[in-house]
């Protein structure tokens, strides 16, 4: 009697955490983000500390096996998880992936805007090309940190209906970025710069602009203030997370051609976030497929398009509704994502994979050159793209 | 805007009225009689008219012989000419006592406000910057210290402490035993000695509300998407902080300290009783143990218009701080 109950105590439920646990979990955790914190918060730091080489002088970033963990009371969770790939100059590269993948914390973690303390990089390299010199970015200190910031790298969030400061005028928090990065400017100069950006993302009144408050305006007008601002400061890169997802279909093709027209007039390498396969492919040159904090898949948009090879990729396309293809019902990806505590050591997509067969219980899968530019961590392409001719044709079917 | 102000003012002027008359009404069915005492004290002297008799002479003479809606109105008619009639308890015009005494209390409660500002704010955005650290949960236990303390016993404990044990300060009063003796900075010195005490008491009690208010509002503000727009501008930390959130965090703060207003001339009932401070708080305590109306209904309808100022107030304030809001 009591040995039934007892078992039936003792069992482990994954998703059970108790008390003491939790408490050992956070103290842990408080000891190694105060650590990180304290280095984080140092005011003086050599700059020999965060100077970094290019791999290639061309790229702008190169992202080297970057780890951000959020130390959370329940368990560390691997938003990011040993992401690796690079922005070339003057192009863009999208990001894709389902909600929760970690497209977002990679960005935030280039920009080190993670939230603290729970969420730290905690290992791996961002190198960031300043054109004369790189710096790791991992390894900055806060306070260099915010030179870099809406300087050389700039943000467009999501959310531009909350995103502009409710308080404060439109033409006021366009010169603030101005003013903090060119302090030589004068009022009048600054202005006018202002007023040129507000010119250039196609607001047609911008004195008039110039004087409102954010709630004056409507979402599309303020994500287009937004993207002033963030390209205000000629940054070298500029991070679109999801810009067009809280708009509507006919702001979003105005915001998608701004950011085309503009990609030719400020030329900055755009790193553009988004789970809008369409956009990917009107914007990007570069890919990254993203799932569960890994990249899955990289190459050209090209490749990507017209060749997916990772079984979730593919999926990803199906699911995408398509002009002149009739079907019952639009495909979806069974399962779910796997908890981000407790991530298996095989293939995270190995439970929702049509394709899965007795390698894919073996260790999480290295990444595997189909081409120069086009790599996947998938079993299926082990011996490269030769042997799996069979798949890219039946990706190419599903794309048509 | 002419409208919204019309209509506040026609709210108000219901209030004020329906307001005055429950306290009057309340005031006259108290057990506490002014006259009773007065005409027992008179009815004991040797050869004075029965107790009965001088009580309904008393009422006639001071009026309170009429029903309550009636004596209202009476009372009305007068107060709206600015005749707020003679304090029973004080003998002299309820004004001229109000301009005497309103002075103390304006003077506690400016300082205690000043104070209470300057501790409170910056520690309860220092605690919601640092959350859940060392300092945070200090600033909580703190301020958690403060609120659940009852004015008397905190004033009863600095009392002990300080007056009893150290004798640094005197227990009670506004003005030591030499006041007439000292010179105008002798005589200042004095005062604010004896105010320390009865400030620090108000004091306590208000910062623990006020900063757990600004954390709160502090830590709502810090999460909102147009902090990280702009950190992501690169400002410092100290920018982020003080200009882009605190102007936020001001907005519920405004309201809150407007309705502080009506606080500031209406005094502080116990902590001036407790101090013996003769501010407007213990004049008005003592005018209503001994039941007297005049001064006690002069008393009630000035806060309840100082209320109403203070929305009207509030509400202003909230269309400075946030544009957002419009009066219309």
């Amino acid at each position: 009697m009591t040995d039934s109950i007892k078992t039936s105590s003792t069992k482990k439920n994954p998703n059970y955490i108790s008390a003491s646990e939790s408490r050992k979990i956070s103290s842990e955790n408080r000891r190694i983000t105060d650590a990180l914190e304290k280095k984080y918060n140092r005011k003086h730091v050599p700059e020999s500390e965060y100077l970094t080489t290019m791999k290639d002088p061309n790229n702008t970033v190169e992202f080297d096996d970057l780890h951000t963990y959020f130390f959370t009371d329940i368990g560390t969770v691997r938003a990011v998880d040993g992401v690796s790939f690079a922005v070339p100059q003057g192009k863009t590269v999208g990001i894709v992936g389902e909600s929760g993948c970690g497209k977002s914390v990679t960005s935030l973690s280039l920009m080190q805007l993670v939230q603290r303390p729970q969420g730290q990089i905690v290992r791996g390299q961002i190198r960031f090309n300043l054109g004369d010199k790189a710096y790791d970015i991992a390894k900055m200190p806060g306070n260099m940190m915010e030179k870099i910031r809406g300087n050389e790298v700039s943000m467009i969030f999501q959310e531009p209906m909350t995103s502009l400061n409710p308080v404060f005028r439109i033409g006021d928090q366009i010169n603030e970025v101005i003013m903090l990065h060119y302090p030589e400017k004068s009022e009048a100069e600054v202005r006018d710069h202002s007023l040129h950006m507000l010119d250039l993302v196609g607001i047609a009144n911008p004195e008039g602009i110039y004087m409102r408050y954010p709630h004056e305006l409507s979402g599309g007008m303020r994500q287009r203030v937004m993207i002033a601002m963030a390209i205000a400061c000629d940054p070298k890169l500029v991070i679109a997370d999801e810009p067009t997802t809280a708009l509507d279909v006919t702001i979003q093709a105005q915001i998608l051609d701004l950011f085309r027209n503009l990609k030719e007039k400020i030329n900055s390498s755009i790193m553009l976030i988004t789970h809008d396969l369409g956009v990917i492919a009107e914007m990007a040159d570069f890919v990254v497929v993203m799932y569960a904090g890994r990249i899955v898949e990289k190459g050209t948009a090209n490749e990507i398009f017209l060749h997916p090879a990772h079984p979730y990729t593919v999926g990803l396309m199906a699911s995408k509704p398509v002009v002149n293809r009739k079907v019952d019902r639009l495909y979806s990806i069974p399962g779910s994502v796997p908890s981000p505590i407790h991530m298996p050591d095989y293939c995270y997509f190995r439970d929702r994979c049509d394709r899965r067969f007795d390698m894919c219980n073996g260790p999480y899968p290295a990444e595997f050159q189909l081409s120069d530019t086009h790599k996947v961590s998938c079993y299926h392409y082990r011996d490269g793209a030769a042997s799996n001719r069979a798949l890219h044709n039946n990706g190419f079917e599903i794309l048509n | 805007m002419t409208k919204y102000l019309l209509k506040r003012f026609l709210y108000s002027i219901f209030i004020v009225v329906f307001g005055s008359l429950l306290v009057y009404s309340v005031l006259r069915l108290l057990p506490t009689s002014y006259f009773e005492k007065i005409a027992l004290e008179r009815a004991q002297a040797p050869g004075a008219p029965s107790y009965a008799e001088i009580l309904s002479s008393l009422n006639k003479i001071y009026g309170m012989d009429t029903d309550i809606v009636s004596g209202f109105i009476k009372w009305g008619k007068n107060a709206i000419q600015g005749d707020f009639g003679v304090s029973w308890e004080y003998s002299i015009p309820v004004v001229e006592k109000f301009k005497q005494v309103i002075w103390y209390s304006i003077f506690l409660n400016i300082v205690t406000l000043l104070i209470q500002t300057f501790i409170s704010i910056p520690l309860g955005v220092l605690a919601a910057r640092k959350q859940y650290s060392k300092t945070d949960y200090f600033v909580t236990f703190v301020s958690i210290v403060c609120i659940s303390m009852p004015t008397f016993f905190l004033a009863t404990i600095l009392k002990y402490i300080f007056s009893v044990k150290l004798g640094w300060f005197d227990l009670f009063g506004i003005v030591g035993r030499y006041y007439e003796q000292l010179d105008i900075w002798g005589k200042i010195l004095d005062m604010a000695k004896h105010l320390v005490l009865p400030v620090t008491t108000l004091a306590m009690l208000n910062i623990g509300g006020l900063m757990r208010f600004t954390r709160t509002n502090m830590l709502e503000v810090l999460n909102a998407d147009y902090i990280r727009t702009a950190r992501a501008k690169g400002l410092s930390e100290n920018v982020v902080i003080n200009k882009h959130a605190f102007r936020n965090t001001m907005i519920p703060l405004v309201t809150y300290f407007s309705y502080l207003i009506p606080n500031m001339f209406t005094g502080s009932f116990i902590t001036e009783t407790l101090f013996q401070i003769p501010g407007i708080g213990y004049i008005s305590y003592y005018a209503l143990i001994h039941g007297d109306i005049p001064f006690a209904m002069f008393y009630s309808v000035l806060i309840i218009i100082l209320t109403q100022v203070s929305l009207l107030v509030a509400d202003f304030m909230y269309a400075v701080v946030d544009p957002r809001v419009r009066i219309d």
